[in-house]
């Protein structure tokens, strides 16, 4: 770990390169830059996941902690290269006073050149991602709706925003609900006619899931409230019986699909470095997302003119 | 009939593997304890095996359905690439079952076919079972008549009410593919009377199947490499596995067989047919498969074998700072047995575009480390501007692909040393896939078996490559056989010397890997 108070982002440059030849290894094969925008309250968890990540997509992870207030405007620099980052290295650049404001300047000299850029806000994101200071280097911009207190305004934000590249963590969340409901279907249960989420308070998740499910069958859907962990319930209807994939206890599922016997399905709630970690697998636009934030636009403008 | 819930632009949505259940005979080997069955919980869980998957093992023990699944629990613990999670063993455990019995049992397989039947309604496999032979193929022939009088052979020709397709029976086999031409083709007959050419999956541990997509993004993906991919830059081509280990305990398996049947068989010459191949219609099986199978046929052999090829076996030594055991002194190993830890081959290939490239191809035993890699070596340059004493630590110019450990590739080329004086010397530069992509490799077994369970055709040699390898060997080996004992190689070197002999009566020699 080497610390550099008082610093710019031109010494940070500097101090990497000479602690990777110190190392030996001044070329790394790193595959891309992710920039990690955070306060102090929630840089430790968030560094921590990207540094996890960072096994197995090995990347400069340059962590932009805004420290606004009223004290003159400086950078001090944590550098971390090959600790639990694997082949990756870690920048914690903490932003004072009036610098806070101006990340951009500090992350864009150290940008590893031609390889992709990615954004994170673990936390509060800005409206606009892709016309974000920082946001607007990257190609992939990675934002978390379950960490915002409105967060049905804030997916109604996100679609009217949406922008290539733009997703969400609440998104991922349910990447493995998708993948056993999709294998599920594979097999012939009929036409689906109908959608039920079951889902706690205050989780985007279940919104998104149900969305994208309204999205894809084009059936009416319906999102309603549990005390169970998570998503704790989806029930497709269907012209044969009741595709059911129930999970109470946030950790292990049962599916019932018409025609065969009920099964178990492993089905754990994620860490944030695993959800990060398959985030970063592909950085190309995810269209899919676009269509289940509509989807969620959609059942909510539905459910206004039922009950309305 | 169309998924609505799939769309080609949902990159994160794996593709799952359908209901069906897996059969492993020879439960209590080395491969299906350390491979296999680590790699059926690795997929479970990367959540790619369906919930009502199920194992089902078969052997001549005493054990009950528990006793198995303690046996897989332990290899999987042990074994698996991916951390262990109770829930997702949970949910493996509860479709595993045992069938103890005898392969030459009519009741044994009476019994296995009601187990699987019962899994059909009670897991909801819906008719869908591969059987993985994990056993010698003195034994195949015995199983496959089994399986085929037990009727486990043939799926259920109607279809489940529900299924998204018609019932599959597929089979899994292992290295070594025959032990010549004549050998392999038996096999095959036996194989292919009772499985349907698509539904027979063949394995070789030592090639995994990303290895090969490696080597074909990286030739055929890119515009660096195939302009320079011939013989008017290439001066030859150098293939080698080295393994720093004897015969480990499989002295049944190994003693007979030897290093040019063991690796150089399907192993090498897979390789080469990957380095060598024209670029294929696409990167579908059948069109790689075309290609491989082209470059297979157009091999020659040297007049001379005796000249070009070379074989050893290692003698007493020290190895890694270990004192090791000679081959004949190795537990198991007949005093006179005459078998090769050491195979070295010139092959030559009859084309336009490698015409006057040898290729040259080495496997063996206590070498001096643990090594694959297929090394291009370019030709010098044919005129040098630099006086021949700046250039004199510059060797020819090579790609290197390091199959393992480390998977990667190497460029080596000269650059100047720094200082007022000029003088050029080789440098390397490295890639490895475990610095840019790391842990997500799957293991060949994994993405084996799941193909064997989604029904990918194999990209897995079908017989006809396989032939095509033995009629490249056959001539070798009949050679071999007329020479009595094979020259024995000190355990931690790099082979014997009648190995560096062949190399310098081309003007060459072996790199140092």
């Amino acid at each position: 770990m080497i610390s550099l108070p008082n610093t710019q982002a031109s010494e940070v440059s500097a101090a990497i390169n000479r602690e990777r030849h110190r190392m030996g290894s001044p070329a790394v094969g790193m595959v891309l830059t992710l920039l990690v925008l955070t306060d102090e309250l929630n840089q430790a968890d968030a560094l921590a996941a990207a540094s996890q990540a960072a096994r197995e997509h090995p990347m400069r992870i340059i962590g932009l902690i805004e420290r606004p207030g009223r004290g003159p405007a400086h950078l001090d620099a944590l550098i971390n290269v090959g600790g639990d980052e694997g082949a990756g290295e870690l920048i914690a650049c903490r932003l004072h006073g009036e610098l806070s404001a101006h990340a951009g300047s500090v992350a864009i000299p150290l940008l590893l050149p031609d390889t992709p850029v990615v954004a994170w806000w673990p936390a509060q994101a800005p409206h606009l991602l892709a016309q974000d200071p920082i946001g607007k280097h990257a190609q992939r911009r990675i934002s978390d709706s379950a960490t915002t207190a409105h967060y049905l305004e804030e997916l109604g934000t996100r679609l009217t925003n949406y922008s290539p590249g733009d997703t969400d963590l609440a998104w991922t969340r349910v990447t493995p609900w998708r993948s056993i409901l999709a294998a599920a279907l594979d097999q012939p249960v009929g036409e689906v006619t109908g959608i039920e989420v079951q889902v706690e308070t205050h989780n985007p998740s279940g919104f998104l899931l149900a969305g994208w499910l309204h999205s894809r069958l084009k059936v009416p859907a319906q999102v309603r409230h549990t005390k169970s962990p998570g998503i704790s319930q989806v029930i497709l209807t269907t012209t044969t019986g009741k595709v059911v994939l129930n999970r109470a206890d946030g950790n292990i599922a049962q599916l019932s699909v018409p025609g065969m016997p009920q099964a178990t399905v492993a089905l754990a709630r994620r860490s944030t470095a695993q959800l990060l970690t398959e985030e970063l697998r592909r950085l190309d636009p995810d269209e899919v997302y676009a269509e289940a934030l509509q989807g969620v636009q959609d059942i909510r403008s539905e459910q206004a003119k039922s009950h309305g | 009939m169309h998924n609505p819930l799939r769309s080609d632009d949902d990159r994160r949505l794996p593709r799952v593997a359908g209901p069906s259940s897996m059969v492993i005979f020879g439960v209590t080997g080395d491969l299906s304890r350390k491979k296999v069955m680590p790699a059926i919980y690795d997929l479970a869980n990367r959540g790619l095996l369906p919930p009502g998957f199920a194992l089902v093992g078969f052997a001549r023990r005493e054990w009950e359905d528990q006793d198995f699944a303690q046996i897989v629990h332990d290899s999987v613990r042990d074994h698996s690439r991916t951390e262990f999670r109770e829930e997702v063993w949970n949910q493996l455990a509860s479709g595993i079952r045992f069938v103890a019995g005898d392969l030459t049992s009519d009741e044994s397989f009476d019994e296995l076919r009601r187990v699987v039947d019962d899994l059909d309604a009670t897991r909801g496999t819906r008719g869908n079972h591969a059987f993985y032979l994990s056993i010698p193929p003195s034994l195949f022939s015995c199983v496959i008549g089994q399986l085929k009088r037990s009727g486990l052979s043939e799926a259920p020709a109607h279809t489940p009410t529900g299924s998204a397709s018609n019932p599959w029976r597929r089979v899994v086999i292992e290295k070594p593919f025959g032990h010549n031409l004549q050998t392999a083709r038996e096999l095959n007959h036996i194989v292919g009377e009772v499985f349907e050419k698509d539904s027979v999956f063949r394995i070789d541990h030592y090639l995994g199947k990303e290895t090969v997509q490696n080597m074909m993004a990286i030739r055929f993906a890119n515009t660096l490499y195939e302009p320079i991919w011939n013989s008017n830059y290439v001066d030859h081509v150098q293939i080698t596995m080295a393994e720093d280990i004897g015969i480990a305990g499989r002295a049944g398996y190994y003693d007979g067989i030897g290093a040019a049947r063991d690796v150089i068989q399907n192993h090498l010459l897979q390789l080469l047919a990957l380095v060598a191949m024209e670029e294929p219609a696409s990167f579908q099986a059948d069109s790689v498969r075309i290609e491989k199978e082209k470059v297979l046929s157009s091999i020659v052999l040297p007049d001379d074998l005796g000249a070009h090829t070379a074989r050893g076996q290692y003698s007493a030594g020290w190895q890694g700072g270990i004192e090791v055991a000679g081959y004949l002194q190795e537990e198991g190993i007949p005093t006179t047995s005459q078998t090769e830890t050491f195979a070295a081959i010139r092959v030559d290939i009859d084309n336009r575009r490698w015409a006057g490239v040898p290729f040259y191809l080495r496997a063996g035993k206590r070498l001096g480390r643990r090594v694959t890699e297929v090394a291009v070596v370019l030709k010098k340059a044919p005129h040098q501007i630099f006086s021949s004493a700046a250039t004199q630590e510059l060797s020819n110019n090579a790609v290197v692909f390091r199959i393992q450990p480390d998977e990667g590739m190497t460029v080596r080329f000269g650059s100047k040393v720094p200082g007022t004086t000029l003088e050029v010397r080789d440098v390397t530069m490295d890639f490895a896939y475990g610095d840019s992509f790391s842990e997500a490799s799957p293991e060949a077994y994994e993405r084996l078996i799941l193909d064997v369970l989604l029904g990918d055709p194999p990209l897995f040699p079908r017989h006809e490559e396989v032939e095509l390898q033995w009629k490249i060997l056959d001539p070798i080996l009949d050679y071999w056989a007329t020479l009595g004992q094979p020259e024995t190689y000190v355990s931690g070197g790099w082979g014997p010397q009648s190995a560096y002999a062949m190399m310098a009566n081309d003007g060459r020699h072996w790199r140092r890997p």
